[in-house]
């Protein structure tokens, strides 16, 4: 296995006093699904943004490590970045509904990602299109090509949208919550079919999403984000069976675990919201949030690891136990 | 398609219908139309006459409906000045106005639509907003002011284009340019504004995310979706360049359209009043009818909703 997506100390700040994403660092391994896990407002969407070169006007982009496949791409042109934008990383987005233009067919749209990056007839281009549209479970693709988006459910859209992103056998895909705006039949749908996809095609996902469920059913990985930085890393046996850092495990309280929290009990939450971190911040993000936080956390957040390929961003011990609260 | 068609076609009649009765009551409106007709010297008998050779002295519904009929089947009825059919007269001159009108549409379409793209493209910086302050200064431009000057500038000082009449092309030139410089600033400010919206949106992230060419990203998937405001009100300024251009007819001294309803009223010739108004507005319901069916052709949604 090795590594296709190589980012390290990704930082990203808008024209503000702000900084959106404050150093993330994330490794997806050439065929597996890493998730990027984390409330919204964490960063996650501004990071997947950076890596494709694809942030709002006014976002300035940070690394110390930007690497696809072996190849520094930190520093390529709009024009270089684009050229690997829908061919070998392709990308698709929580908003189904908006994300496909309503002017032109599902054909026109999918053909052309063809026909910019590998050329060819557009004839082609909408036989594969049709071929795509096929494998990723819609009937009648003839059909559908020659369809309008508005034409089309959400979830045949987001179906739509998957197919496109695959159009030039990308090697990564980035999902942007691909499912938050679906039904949950759908999004089970959806879920499965990735997985597939993945199997098949042996292609790395980069999975953005807030939702835990998600993350124990798809990620071999999981890199847990709180206010801008990555606070947790590790496979997705290891996290569910230790998290360790407090947001982590505040994270899995709030989830019910069908014989793991008792009928009745009621669930966790983590109090407060997500804070706004001001440009030159130091410490921990989560320490105003957090029931175990001390003045040492103002200043300084060590990085340790558990065990090898599970590191967490806290001063607490490894096994460290919460002490019942008084 | 074909339903949309057609309650398009149903709602212009009916405004057809409109302008027909409410451009027919404004003139009879303007006081007993035999009695101007005739002059200030004339005797009574005169006016007596007059309005049986024009049928004025029928009820109102009957005239009414005389008129309608016969417009409904071409004939407007005869000048009283130029003693010549209304229809024939509004043929003639009806070269010089459309030539006018879009020669003035597509000079401020030429201008206004690649100006607001680049704007949108650099919305907020120096040269969006310098761009909408000359938007907003041209808006309040009043236009003989502007024809005047174009023609003292480069007509009588620098010799460059003709002044007066259109015996050449170059005679559309400047009052050209003077039409279009109204319809700019609007046409302007919808083209950014609606491109402003279209790539902010997420379809363009999407086309951006597909490793689209700047190109097309823009001209492709954006202007498309922005196209449909800048459609309709080109239809619409058009329509105001046909009719507006009464005052610009005048000031280059051009014998179109515009120029013979201004004739005509100063000189109380009503059925050629009531026959320009309502070739007009005639006009105006075509051309937005155009643009209803533009936008269908640009934006699938319209279709079948």
């Amino acid at each position: 296995m090795s590594t296709l997506l190589d980012v390290q100390d990704l930082r990203v700040r808008f024209n503000t006093a702000a900084e959106a994403v404050r150093g993330v660092s994330v490794r997806v391994e050439t065929g597996e699904t890493h998730c990027l896990v984390g409330e919204s407002g964490c960063g996650k969407s501004v990071s997947a943004l950076a890596v494709m070169g694809l942030l709002a006007k006014g976002g300035i982009r940070t690394a110390d490590r930007l690497e696809f496949a072996g190849q520094d791409i930190s520093r390529l042109s709009e024009r270089q970045m684009s050229r690997l934008r829908g061919d070998k990383i392709a990308m698709i987005f929580q908003e189904p509904m908006t994300s496909l233009n309503p002017a032109y067919t599902v054909g026109s749209q999918m053909a052309e990602v063809r026909m910019r990056h590998r050329g060819g007839s557009k004839r082609e281009a909408l036989d594969r299109a049709a071929a795509l549209l096929g494998r990723v479970g819609i009937t009648a693709p003839g059909m559908r090509l020659a369809q309008y988006p508005h034409q089309l459910s959400g979830g045949l859209r987001q179906r739509v949208m998957i197919a496109m992103a695959l159009m030039c056998d990308p090697e990564l895909l980035i999902a942007d919550e691909p499912t938050t705006a679906l039904d949950v039949t759908v999004q089970a749908q959806i879920l499965r079919l990735l997985m597939e996809l993945q199997r098949e095609l042996g292609l790395a996902i980069l999975l953005i999403t807030h939702d835990l469920g998600i993350v124990a059913r798809m990620a071999h990985r999981v890199s847990v984000m709180y206010a801008g930085k990555v606070v947790e890393s590790a496979t997705a046996d290891s996290l569910f069976a230790a998290p360790t850092h407090p947001y982590t495990r505040g994270l899995l309280d709030c989830v019910p675990i069908p014989g793991k929290v008792a009928r009745g009990a009621p669930l966790g939450s983590i109090p407060g919201t997500v804070p706004r971190i001001p440009l030159g911040f130091q410490g921990c993000g989560f320490r105003d949030r957090c029931a175990h936080a001390d003045a040492s956390c103002a200043t300084i957040v060590p990085q340790q690891t558990r065990q090898p390929g599970h590191a967490y961003a806290c001063r607490l011990p490894a096994g460290w136990v919460a002490e019942p609260v008084a | 398609m074909l339903v949309f068609f057609g309650r398009r076609l149903l709602v212009a009649l009916l405004v057809t219908l409109t302008v027909l009765t409410v451009s027919f009551a404004l003139t009879r409106l303007s006081g007993d139309l035999a009695i101007a007709i005739a002059g200030p010297q004339a005797t009574e008998q005169d006016i007596i006459i007059i309005r049986k050779a024009y049928g004025l002295d029928r009820p109102v519904v009957v005239q009414f409906v005389d008129w309608v009929v016969s417009a409904a089947s071409g004939d407007l009825g005869r000048s009283y000045i130029y003693h010549e059919p209304v229809a024939r007269l509004i043929k003639d001159r009806l070269p010089v106005t459309l030539t006018l009108g879009l020669t003035g549409l597509l000079i401020a379409m030429a201008t206004a639509i690649p100006i607001g793209i680049l704007a949108a493209m650099r919305e907020g910086t120096l040269f969006d907003r310098g761009i909408m302050m000359i938007a907003v200064i041209g808006q309040a431009m009043p236009s003989f002011w502007l024809g005047l000057l174009l023609i003292i500038t480069f007509g009588l000082k620098l010799g460059w284009l003709p002044i007066s009449g259109v015996d050449e092309w170059d005679g559309y030139v400047l009052p050209g340019i003077v039409l279009a410089f109204a319809a700019i600033p609007a046409m302007m400010r919808l083209t950014r504004s609606g491109m402003v919206d279209a790539l902010a949106s997420d379809y363009i992230r999407t086309a951006r995310a597909k490793g689209l060419s700047r190109a097309s990203i823009v001209l492709k998937h954006a202007l498309r979706n922005a196209a449909m405001p800048v459609v309709a009100v080109a239809a619409v300024q058009l329509g105001f360049m046909l009719s507006g251009s009464v005052v610009i007819e005048s000031v280059f001294a051009l014998h179109g359209v515009g120029y013979l309803g201004w004739e005509s009223i100063s000189k109380n010739d009503f059925p050629v009043v009531q026959a320009v108004v309502l070739f007009l507005a005639v006009v105006y319901i075509f051309l937005t009818l155009m643009a209803d069916l533009l936008n269908a052709f640009l934006d699938p949604r319209l279709r079948t909703s």
